[in-house]
């Protein structure tokens, strides 16, 4: 050690010993950003947040819920009427799945945009689709332990899914349920598995933080950081912008918290479950409805499971689906057009899973469905090979000047020189 | 991208997201809406009217339904003092025990009793029904879709039936219920009661007020949620205000030199 790091001689002794220090003043501190990420990049750091406002109310909710099928509903409610603040830390827990899925969403649909899933973030991305498969095991797990009737039948539903897979299907079922049908074994585990798997899903973040510093983060228009001059350190610039993004989704948040708590959840769910009395919908989460769309357009079960995972799993090989060697939709005409389509079509598979599967819905399903896959088999890996991408900026900090860019913007570069 | 879009967007996702629920409810048939006390931002619940509306529960609904999760202590938010919960608790037989002579018995409730059931257990509810189990009504208003406006209807929803319709025994014509037929009676009638504060007794009234009076005992934290929910908002929006003129402040340089 050439000369101290720190003011403060303690930190110092203790860095010296264990550099904790420094890898935060790295990481967090110095950490080279681009500096021109825009608002989408705010998402990332509010699904951390959100993940550990989840863990830090599902805990304490934890040590007032009673996992058993005589027991479970009543001491929601009790939480609700009788726990200090109990509703407080409910409502927070209950939207807070909702939220943590909207903001994944967008993540998700940012990384599309700007093409972040490209070499050399591959594993990135794969590590971030892990985490989305983790939280819907997460949420699906966590929407049965009130006990309600969406919550019992939800469960039976998807547990059933499984006893698509040919020969053992039956007998995977039972090990799920652990019994003949969906019960208190079930519930049991769980409420088990609710609880230890976050914890899964902040080991698996901190791998994607691992890979995202490894390279730093994409940016707006998607080329390499050539040098200092394209980053800015992350402290204070993004700190503070990551405390705006904060704030306002804090607002909005709280809006839903507080005013309509409700608005996302399914009134039958404030029935005790009821096995004998079967809901004249059963629907999921809306976070789900997408999903659940592609499950029932495919006529076969065995199908609608495959298709259904399937969807998932065309994201985990989507950096070799699509190997236009241009990340960002600025400069992807075509991919942009695409990547709309997709957006409206994702948009389009929710609305169809929230409707009956009859008539005009189940044909619209079917189409949107085989659009999903189109996007993702057909179109990706055919683009590159049709699309004339946009000639690219030498640099993040050196504007682009093309045809198009107006003459008062190159005036204005002139002068700057 | 400015933020403005972003805004934008991420409303427009929510708004979707939050309109598909709406409708997958399905073609449900639409209920009047009564402009509730408790439905605003800023709602309370008009307390006059959650009493009167305990005074229909009590002389009315309890003789089928019960509301297992509302203790006679909590009637305390309906503005009832100790000794009047007192009062109306010991109205109530509570079953308690086993003592310790290993017996069961019968005592007058006190205010931390849950409200007494009108049956002992579900089976003898569901026997006494006609197979028809009147459902608890603690939760009714959050486990119905439009919760307030549907149970308003309901109760007014008692009408004579088309003329071809053929309505079987045990069972009434309701222009509110999905289907049309319930097992429920109409429960409600010109001065069925006697209102102990003299408001005349109307069916409509009568089923404003034991609205009101469910809504409190399904969110009975609505109050204190959207006091707290005004100020927290309130926070939020200074401290994003602030937060966006330091981030201004602060990304001033880097801004400027592009």
């Amino acid at each position: 050690m050439s000369k101290p790091k720190f003011k403060n001689p303690v930190v110092n002794w203790i860095d010296y010993r264990l550099p904790i220090f420094t890898f935060m003043n790295h990481e967090l501190n110095e950490y080279p950003t681009p500096k021109n990420l825009n608002y989408f990049w705010n998402f990332g750091s509010l699904a951390g947040i959100t993940l550990v406002i989840m863990i830090v109310t599902g805990i304490v909710l934890s040590m007032n819920y009673t996992a058993h099928i005589d027991y479970a509903f009543d001491s929601v409610e009790r939480i609700m009427r009788d726990v200090n603040h109990g509703w407080l830390l409910r409502y927070i827990h209950m939207n807070g799945a909702s939220f943590f899925f909207i903001v994944v969403y967008i993540h998700i649909f940012r990384g599309l945009y700007y093409g972040s899933y490209k070499a050399p973030r591959e594993i990135l991305w794969i590590l971030g689709v892990l985490i989305l498969l983790l939280m819907m095991a997460t949420a699906f797990m966590g929407y049965v332990l009130p006990w309600g009737q969406m919550s019992f039948w939800g469960a039976t539903v998807i547990t059933n899914l499984f006893s698509a897979i040919p020969l053992v299907g039956e007998s995977i079922v039972t090990w799920l349920w652990g019994g003949f049908s969906v019960d208190n074994p079930t519930l049991n585990r769980f409420f088990s598995l609710h609880f230890v798997l976050p914890f899964v899903i902040v080991g698996v973040v901190i791998l994607h933080l691992v890979a995202l510093h490894r390279f730093g983060s994409n940016n707006p228009i998607g080329i390499d950081v050539k040098g200092k001059q394209d980053t800015i350190p992350f402290h204070p610039y993004y700190t503070i912008k990551d405390l705006f993004g904060l704030s306002v989704f804090a607002t909005i948040f709280a809006a839903a918290v507080f005013f309509f708590p409700n608005f996302m959840g399914h009134p039958d769910n404030y029935i005790p479950a009821n096995p004998m009395v079967t809901p004249a919908h059963i629907v999921p989460e809306w976070y789900f409805l997408p999903f659940y769309a592609i499950l029932r357009a495919i006529p076969d079960k065995l199908g609608g499971v495959l298709f259904m995972f399937g969807a998932i799993m065309v994201l985990f090989v989507l950096p070799w689906l699509d190997r236009s060697s241009v990340r960002s939709s600025q400069f992807r005409p075509l991919y942009k057009l695409f990547f709309w389509f997709l957006v409206i079509d994702c948009i389009a598979l929710g609305y169809l899973g929230a409707m009956p599967a009859e008539g005009i819905y189940v044909v619209l399903s079917r189409l949107a469905t085989a659009y999903y896959f189109f996007h993702f088999l057909i179109i990706l890996p055919l683009l590159p090979k049709i699309e004339s991408t946009r000639p690219l900026p030498v640099s993040i900090s050196t504007p682009i000047i093309t045809a198009s860019s107006n003459a008062s913007t190159v005036m204005a570069m002139r002068e700057k020189k | 991208m400015r933020f403005s879009k972003l805004v934008l967007y991420f409303l427009i996702l929510f708004n979707f997201s939050l309109s598909k629920l709406a409708l997958s409810a399905g073609k449900a048939i639409e209920y009047p809406d009564k402009n509730w006390s408790f439905s605003s931002i800023f709602g309370t619940f008009d307390k006059a009217s959650a009493q009167r509306g305990f005074q229909v529960y009590k002389e009315v609904c309890a003789g089928c339904h019960g509301m297992r999760l509302i203790s006679y202590r909590n009637l305390a938010a309906l503005g009832y003092n100790q000794d009047e919960l007192k009062a109306i608790a010991s109205q109530f037989e509570i079953t308690d025990g086993p003592n310790d002579d290993g017996e069961f018995f019968t005592r007058p409730g006190r205010p931390s009793d849950k409200f007494a059931s009108p049956y002992p257990n579900k089976k003898a509810a569901i026997a006494a029904n006609g197979g028809a189990y009147p459902p608890d009504l603690s939760l009714i208003i959050k486990a119905r879709s439009n919760g307030a406006n549907y149970l308003h209807a309901l109760l007014s929803g008692y009408v004579e039936p088309p003329k071809d319709m053929k309505v079987p025994e045990g069972m009434y014509y309701n222009k509110f219920y999905s289907g049309n037929l319930i097992a429920m009676p109409q429960p409600l009638y010109e001065d069925g009661i006697e209102y102990l504060d003299g408001t005349k007794a109307s069916p409509d009234q009568m089923a404003i007020d034991v609205t009101t009076f469910l809504a409190w005992a399904s969110e009975p934290e609505l109050e204190e949620r959207k006091k707290l929910g005004v100020t927290v908002i309130l926070f939020l929006i200074v401290f994003s205000i602030l937060s966006y003129f330091t981030m201004r402040q602060i990304w001033a340089p880097i801004k400027n030199k592009n």
